[in-house]
């Protein structure tokens, strides 16, 4: 199941899967993933991060979990994106993409880098391609070009959470999928809404 | 534009404004007079040292220069402009900075910027700093981004490679064979004793120890040792036939298993050849090496079942009793008047 050099574009990195699974573990608890392990029919118990795996296993993931624990597959993805930054013991997510933008509209922007700057740091990531548009200058969409199904979903709760980190107040919209490309409608109703948290760049080197 | 013309043509710059533009554009300089004291700090540096540890001093007083490590005095000082300082804090946290110094001209002092170059990791721990403190241009936040994101892959690379580490050796210890001769190890031996002592199978159990191995060992090397073993182990194969188990079960210890065989006319003919072919001058990088076997033989018959410890320890006694006897022979257990158990 697990192939290392996998060919790029038939293969999943491991970081992703393992993102599943941590979210289930966490959300769900240990032996709801050992129901969706099996269901999805994994060899080994738990995903390794830095392994490559076919790509066809994630969305299997998804819909396992989705149906094992009766979760709504948007509702599903959107806690997933959320779980990822606002875990406290589990920061690295959301420092890294602090790093991108001084303030949250900044960060919208680093979007748009999002893919390079993850290749950066692990080379063979490969991350949805994103693209941000200014309608006005509280209006945005993201156009989201992923293999992954529905991850538009995922960075509705990302980007909420992140709203929620830098203080912002935002109104997010999963705006739909045409082909490969899905939308996300952002509304900045307000970029100092509350404290935010704080992020001090040295805090984790 | 106006800040170009005022540099060039007035007979002193407007440094109120020029000095804002620089705070955005250098966040991280001093201005300094003809003497070498400080009279600005740009606001990141206010956040490194109060200002009254920075104003009115004197350059070299606040500031340890490293490289080049001869500059004592300003006037050596102002000689090393445009090229790259290497400095400290005299005072706790002494942290390391670069900078470099350019003369303004008509005796209007100087200006030094400085960076925290390869300790930015530590300078932004020691003073709490965050984006807003360098220049929009500074790459020290994708410096850092860089650092932090690569330590976190390079975690999870050092966990894979121990659970990869820690499943090789699982791995090692579920192993059958004996890595060196490829014959089976001690842990399968006693799993196939045991599985044909349960199945109440006839077979009979050769103990066989080298004579003679530790001497090659001391005499002519582990290397010529390692040899002789897998040349052994080769006699071995080609002496028994497909099927029957043989194990290395210790340094220079093996045993054979050989199925459905209760003769002692046969099973003193395999023992012969055995030891005949373990006899033969073994071959190492120009040099000889000789050794020979003592064997001892115990059977599992009908009638006579034993236990797979019984078993051992009869070969066991059996192979004693060869090399009391002198070595380089077989003995049977049975022929050693010694009772069964009952089981």
């Amino acid at each position: 199941m697990t192939y290392l050099g996998g060919e790029l574009g038939q293969s999943m990195h491991g970081l992703i899967n393992k993102a599943i699974e941590a979210f289930v573990i966490g959300t769900y608890g240990a032996e709801s993933w050992a129901l969706v392990a099996k269901g999805a029919e994994l060899e080994d118990l738990h995903f390794e991060s830095m392994l490559v795996y076919p790509k066809e296993l994630t969305p299997k993931v998804i819909d396992c979990a989705c149906s094992v624990l009766h979760a709504d597959r948007a509702d599903f993805l959107q806690n997933l994106g959320t779980y990822l930054v606002s875990q406290p013991h589990q920061q690295a997510v959301r420092r890294l993409l602090r790093f991108g933008g001084v303030d949250f509209v900044d960060f919208l922007y680093s979007l748009d880098d999002l893919n390079d700057r993850a290749r950066l740091a692990v080379s063979d990531l490969r991350l949805p391609s994103l693209e941000l548009r200014e309608h006005t200058v509280n209006q945005f969409s993201l156009t989201v070009r992923s293999e992954m199904d529905g991850f538009g979903h995922v960075l509705v709760g990302l980007l909420t959470a992140m709203a929620d980190d830098y203080g912002a107040l935002v109104m997010l919209e999963y705006g739909g999928c045409q082909g490969d490309i899905e939308t996300v409608a952002i509304a900045l109703l307000e970029t100092a809404f509350s404290e935010g948290n704080r992020f001090e760049l040295g805090a984790m080197a | 534009m106006k800040l170009d013309r005022n540099l060039s043509t007035e007979p002193s710059p407007d440094w109120d404004a020029l000095g804002d533009a620089l705070d955005i554009l250098c966040p991280m300089h001093l201005r300094l007079t003809e003497t070498g004291h400080i009279i600005h700090a740009a606001p990141t540096l206010c956040k490194l040292r109060q200002e009254t540890d920075l104003i009115g001093r004197r350059f070299l007083e606040v500031f340890q220069l490293d490289r080049p490590r001869s500059i004592t005095t300003m006037s050596e000082l102002m000689a090393r402009a445009r090229s790259k300082l290497h400095m400290g804090f005299r005072k706790s946290p002494k942290t390391s900075l670069k900078g470099v110094l350019v003369r303004l001209p008509k005796g209007q002092g100087a200006l030094v910027n400085l960076s925290f170059g390869i300790s930015v990791v530590e300078g932004v721990q020691d003073y709490g700093l965050t984006s807003a403190d360098f220049a929009a241009t500074d790459l020290a936040i994708e410096m850092l981004y860089l650092v932090e994101a690569k330590s976190a892959a390079m975690e999870a690379s050092r966990l894979l490679n121990k659970r990869l580490q820690g499943a090789k050796l699982a791995a090692e210890e579920q192993a059958a064979t004996d890595t060196l001769t490829g014959l089976h190890n001690r842990r399968a031996a006693d799993r196939t004793l045991e599985s044909r002592a349960d199945e109440k199978c006839e077979f009979a159990l050769m103990h066989l120890d080298l004579d003679f191995f530790k001497s090659v060992n001391d005499t002519k090397g582990h290397a010529a040792g390692d040899h002789v073993l897998q040349e052994v182990a080769k006699v071995m194969r080609a002496e028994t036939r497909k099927g029957d188990m043989i194990a290395r079960v210790g340094g220079d210890e093996f045993m054979i298993l050989i199925e459905n065989e209760t003769s002692r006319e046969v099973l003193s003919d395999i023992a012969a050849r055995l030891i005949a072919g373990i006899e033969r001058p073994i071959q190492f990088e120009g040099d000889v090496c000789n050794v020979s076997a003592s064997i001892g033989i115990a059977f599992n018959r009908e009638g006579d079942l034993l236990g797979p410890d019984d078993l051992v320890q009869n070969s066991d006694q059996a192979l004693y009793a060869s090399k009391a006897k002198g070595r380089a022979c077989a003995t049977f257990f049975d022929d050693l008047g010694v009772p069964n158990k009952e089981t």
